[in-house]
């Protein structure tokens, strides 16, 4: 399965990504920083997908029963982490529309 | 070789890619507050697509426990995402402890899976993953507890600390080289994951509170390089894209709170800053300083036609911010334009200051970056400093003696009138004096930050009716 082919196809990937990455993260907004870190938090999570199929595969207990607690932590990430960021954005307001009275 | 792909594959694949798309544009839209709420739509919906697409995947056919796990994560995830704004910091560092134990435990299990039937390059990279997750599993745990002030904030060294760290990790390293040569020795394999958890308790040890900024952009970035070595160990392009992106995105926010510190990545990690400081701040006399009251501060700001406020960490300790969202009310309905200068490391995590301030609903074009507003000090006929103390120290523009020396600060003594907010005369979080406090044109008001701005504006109500 681990061709060299899909090696290189996955560093092409790996360092593109890269790049797009810091291209893009250097253009947010300081304001930002903090919702960008649980922004990405919950992003990462997408681990989840590897500890699914390890769950549902169910090839050994082993690695049933560590896919299954690896699923509950990078769940708690997702929910818990586009929570939290929707709330501070939620909380950046401008001056603009109206001040307060 | 995409012939072979089953149709049902070939739609997973789809939909991974649409979420990757999803995934960039997510980040893309973070560049401003206006278009931000979007940002987390597209990554809401590309995680959703992803794991739809992941239980389509032909060889699932426990579906039980799957849906069990999931349901177990949100009731963690919940509570989580409600924290007030203040532990943002430490929630943020659990949560890379969680992102990073799933990965090393997946990275475990498809070793035990593989073993020992693993190429040397496909054995390099899960040892890379399981290294990486593991250290940054007990590294973040160590980041959050100190962050909650669990465990103790000043940084624990010891003689040949260095040392002991980089033979930890020297071994660790060791026995992945064993295993790429040997992928059957799986007795060892447990050995390597527990010397990695080990190494990250040591790693934060000594690491003072003032650089927690720096150490959890740090450890988000190592997150996101495990993540994306499970994804070559998987070969999942969406796991390497997602993990490249974060692994990109917590080295972007580690360069720029070192450099806001005038610090270098292996300064902060084997460095120990409050031990330097705490020598430093020994030679101190008594100098006099002027002190003002709150009627004579309410004077000076109302008559003062552009206003800075510098607030530091001290201020949310003190639960001060909605006391001066008040006090910007009452100055900018006189007609006062009041505005925030906001360090890089204000707070305990990037970013952390302008959260605490647009909760206490100060409207974000109010507040101002560093590089933005420190041309404008000079024309600033007051800035009033709350609970910041260290981005605020002339010495590290013109002592070269001083530990912070050629730390960028806010240019506050460069305004006409410069007010300091403080409980009493003690140097700060890093210990090192500030000659701000001894200067001609700064004030000194003595009390809690909270009280204080509450009288300042009760005396500008006052005042004004």
């Amino acid at each position: 399965m681990a061709s060299s082919s899909n090696l290189i196809n996955a560093l092409f990937i790996f360092v593109l990504a890269g790049f797009i990455g810091f291209e893009v993260i250097r253009r947010v907004s300081p304001l930002l920083h903090t919702p960008l870190m649980s922004l990405t938090n919950a992003l990462d999570a997408i681990a989840v997908v590897g500890a699914i199929v390890l769950v549902g595969e169910h090839k050994s207990s082993l690695s049933a029963a560590l896919g299954f607690i690896a699923v509950i932590a990078a769940t708690s990430n997702i929910v818990g982490g586009f929570m939290i960021t929707d709330r501070m954005l939620k909380m950046f307001k401008s001056s603009r529309p109206a001040a307060k009275p | 070789m995409t012939a072979e792909l089953a149709g049902n594959q070939v739609f997973i694949e789809i939909l991974y890619l649409v979420a990757s798309v999803l995934f960039i544009l997510s980040l893309k839209w973070m560049s401003s507050p206006t278009t931000a709420r979007h940002g987390i739509w597209a990554g809401e919906i590309g995680m959703l697509l992803a794991i739809c697409g992941t239980l389509l995947h032909h060889g699932i056919i426990d579906y039980r426990l799957i849906a069990i796990g999931l349901v177990l994560g949100t009731i963690i995830g919940v509570p989580l995402g409600r924290v007030a704004m203040t532990a943002v910091p430490q929630r943020t560092a659990l949560s890379h402890t969680f992102g990073a134990l799933c990965v090393t435990l997946v990275g475990s299990a498809e070793f035990y899976l593989r073993s020992p039937d693993i190429s040397p390059f496909m054995m390099a990279v899960l040892s890379i993953e399981v290294i990486l997750g593991g250290l940054t599993v007990t590294g973040s745990l160590m980041a959050a507890g100190k962050l909650q002030e669990i465990l103790p904030q000043r940084p624990l060294t010891y003689k040949g600390q260095n040392f002991v760290n980089f033979l930890l990790l020297a071994v660790a390293i060791g026995i992945a080289v064993f295993l790429v040569l040997h992928p059957g020795a799986r007795n060892l394999f447990p050995f390597m994951i527990l010397i990695a958890l080990a190494f990250g308790v040591l790693l934060i040890i000594p690491i003072g509170g003032a650089d927690m900024p720096t150490v959890i952009s740090l450890l988000n970035s190592y997150a996101g390089l495990s993540a994306a070595a499970m994804g070559f160990v998987l070969n999942s392009k969406l796991l390497i894209i997602a993990g490249a992106l974060d692994g990109s995105s917590g080295m972007v926010l580690s360069i720029i709170m070192s450099k806001a510190m005038n610090r270098s990545f292996t300064n902060v990690l084997f460095g120990a800053f409050g031990q330097v400081q705490a020598s430093a701040a020994g030679a101190q006399e008594e100098r006099p300083v002027r002190r003002a009251t709150a009627e004579e501060a309410a004077a000076i700001l109302s008559a003062a036609n552009k206003v800075i406020v510098v607030p530091g960490y001290g201020m949310a300790v003190a639960q001060a911010q909605h006391k001066v969202r008040e006090l910007y009310d009452s100055l900018t309905k006189r007609g006062v334009e009041v505005r925030f200068a906001i360090h890089p490391v204000a707070g305990r995590m990037p970013g952390h200051m302008n959260v605490l301030l647009a909760e206490a609903d100060i409207p974000y074009d109010r507040l101002i970056e560093m590089d933005e507003i420190n041309g404008d000090f000079p024309q600033t006929d007051v800035a009033l400093v709350i609970g910041a103390n260290d981005v605020t120290n002339p010495a590290a523009r013109t002592d070269a003696s001083s530990p912070i020396y050629g730390m960028p600060i806010l240019d506050v003594d460069k305004a006409h009138t410069v007010m300091v907010i403080k409980r009493s005369m003690n140097p700060g979080f890093a210990g090192i004096e500030n000659p701000l406090y001894y200067l001609d044109n700064t004030l000194m008001l003595f009390g809690d930050a909270k009280a204080f701005v509450g009288s300042i504006v009760r005396e500008l109500g006052g005042a004004h009716g």
